[in-house]
């Protein structure tokens, strides 16, 4: 496996509701800003590759115009994936891998502001059985965390501290939407809005872009003093039948924990793709993650959640730990699909 | 099962409700069109001008900012005469549709021609936009109701864009 490293992430803020900025001054915006860091161009990308949902903005062929954002004449070497720009990153890494490309633009964006959010999710469903019945995304997470106190695996206390913690670090994230310091009293005193759910145990609706350039480890080096590299990437799906799955664990992450002897790893951040606080627990205890390692220190998906970029975001936000501090190994997570469908894992070390 | 209990299909109807954000761009060209007039927007580093604007230049992936009011003529890049009808559609087949470049404009928009019999029309032709009555007026494009030739002579169309072509 050839050595990729990451080289530059931005991201917007993440806002309740971006206003009249459309998806492309948004993508404009962290794509120049990440340019101007790197002191590279258009002409210096071999391979760009975007992540987005054309059902966010309601319009077809969306991610097309997206590409208004990049400079595109002379014609360039373009992918797109109906997912989280994680996936555009694992298409540009394995684009690397091949030799067919030295240096990656990728980039996300998403405004969930427009519609219908809960809804529109229900399309990433089977068609004929299950999307007909609209069980909108907070409903089918709600059910997996009934599951998971009704086993005893977690606690509504447990949630609440997941929450607590989201809202403290996001005091840190000058991009965050949420943030504060808020006592578990107080938290479980608020209502049930989808029940075991209270809102605060979903993520909230975010407008906003990122962007990451990615290259091989020649290139990367060249560009960049300091490259955080790709050491391991796992992605695995389990079944989109939701009633075929055990949904108090997550085999796919067993699997992909196993594929990168994250055990003999030490790890010391980790950012986890968990839009739902019970889905965080649950992604903890499943990759065996200490008490010691820092977990969510952006806030996570609870503190601001780009739908389309949340899963990047998390790797950008290992990037930058890895970036800003000596520390040397990082975990980034990313997930697809209702109730962690698909899972992802990157790892991520800053020395070579 | 017999071909009679056979199901090909079955419906799952979608219906989704947005607040559809126009952008920047987009809102100056169509306020603009409530007052009559046709602007675009001018890309800083080519300085071709986008007509209608998108608020991006997609050759040099930047900004396109500084306002540019161009003129109600133009000329006819492309054209195709079009014999089927399209579901809801305002026009009844057949109809001219065709690539105009706005004078002042480095990029064609696709508008319809009218006021000339279909096998008149050429490349090259001349053509200048036919408004509805200002009461009528909304903020779309279809405040144009078509094109209609102005007399002059064709004109030669490999130099009308040449600001991009040549990139």
């Amino acid at each position: 496996m050839h050595k990729v490293g990451i080289i530059g992430y931005e991201q917007t803020p993440m806002m309740r509701d971006a206003g009249a900025q459309n998806e492309v001054e948004l993508i404009m915006s962290v794509i120049h800003k990440v340019f101007a860091e790197l002191n590279i161009t258009q002409s210096d990308i071999d391979f760009t590759c975007s992540g987005s949902c054309d059902y966010l903005q309601g319009v077809s062929f969306a991610f097309v115009d997206g590409l208004n954002a990049v400079s595109a004449v002379p014609p360039i070497k373009e992918s797109h994936v109906e997912m989280d720009a994680a996936w555009a990153l694992y298409e540009s890494w394995l684009k690397i891998q091949s030799g067919q490309a030295e240096v990656a633009l990728i980039y996300g964006f998403g405004k969930s502001s427009p519609g219908q959010v809960r809804e529109i999710l229900s399309l990433q469903l089977d068609p004929y059985y299950m999307a007909p019945l609209w069980p909108d995304s907070v409903s089918l997470a709600a059910l997996q965390a009934r599951l998971l106190l009704e086993e005893d695996i977690i606690s509504e206390t447990e949630m609440a501290h997941v929450v607590k913690e989201s809202r403290s670090y996001a005091l840190n994230n000058p991009n965050a939407q949420l943030s504060g310091n808020i006592s578990i009293k107080d938290l479980l005193n608020e209502p049930y809005f989808v029940s075991p759910l209270r809102k605060h145990d979903c993520p909230p609706i975010t407008d906003g872009a990122s962007v990451m350039v990615i290259a091989s480890e020649k290139k990367a080096k060249e560009l960049h003093k300091r490259p955080v590299f790709i050491t391991g990437f796992d992605h695995r799906i389990e079944t989109g039948q939701i009633g075929m799955r055990d949904l108090t664990k997550s085999p796919s992450i067993q699997i992909s924990a196993k594929a990168l002897n994250l055990d003999k790893k030490l790890i010391q951040v980790a950012e986890l793709h968990a839009p739902f606080s019970h889905q965080y627990l649950l992604l903890k205890k499943e990759l065996n993650l200490s008490d010691d390692v820092l977990i969510n220190q952006s806030g996570g998906p609870l503190a601001g959640n780009i739908i389309m970029t949340a899963g990047l975001d998390r790797v950008g936000s290992i990037f930058q730990q890895l970036q800003s501090s000596s520390l040397n190994c990082g975990l980034a997570h990313a997930t697809s699909g209702p109730c962690l469908q698909q899972n992802m894992l990157v790892l991520l070390e800053a020395t070579s | 099962m017999s071909e009679d209990n056979k199901i090909i299909g079955f419906e799952a109807p979608i219906h989704f409700n947005y607040s559809y954000t126009a952008g920047a761009a987009t809102t100056l060209f169509l306020q603009k069109m409530l007052e009559g007039k046709i602007v675009g927007q001018r890309c800083p580093i080519c300085k071709g001008v986008y007509v209608p604007p998108r608020g991006s230049c997609p050759r040099d992936g930047v900004a396109t900012e500084e306002e540019v009011e161009v003129a109600h003529t133009g000329t006819v890049e492309s054209f195709t005469i079009n014999y089927i009808p399209i579901p809801g559609g305002a026009v009844d087949p057949p109809f001219v549709s065709a690539n105009i470049v706005l004078d002042g404009a480095d990029l064609s928009f696709m508008h319809l021609i009218s006021g000339i019999p279909h096998d008149q029309v050429t490349i090259g032709m001349r053509v200048k936009a036919l408004w509805r009555p200002k009461n009528e007026w909304k903020p779309s494009l279809e405040n144009i109701i078509y094109f209609e030739p102005t007399g002059e002579p064709d004109r030669d169309i490999d130099n009308l864009w040449d600001k991009f072509k040549n990139a």
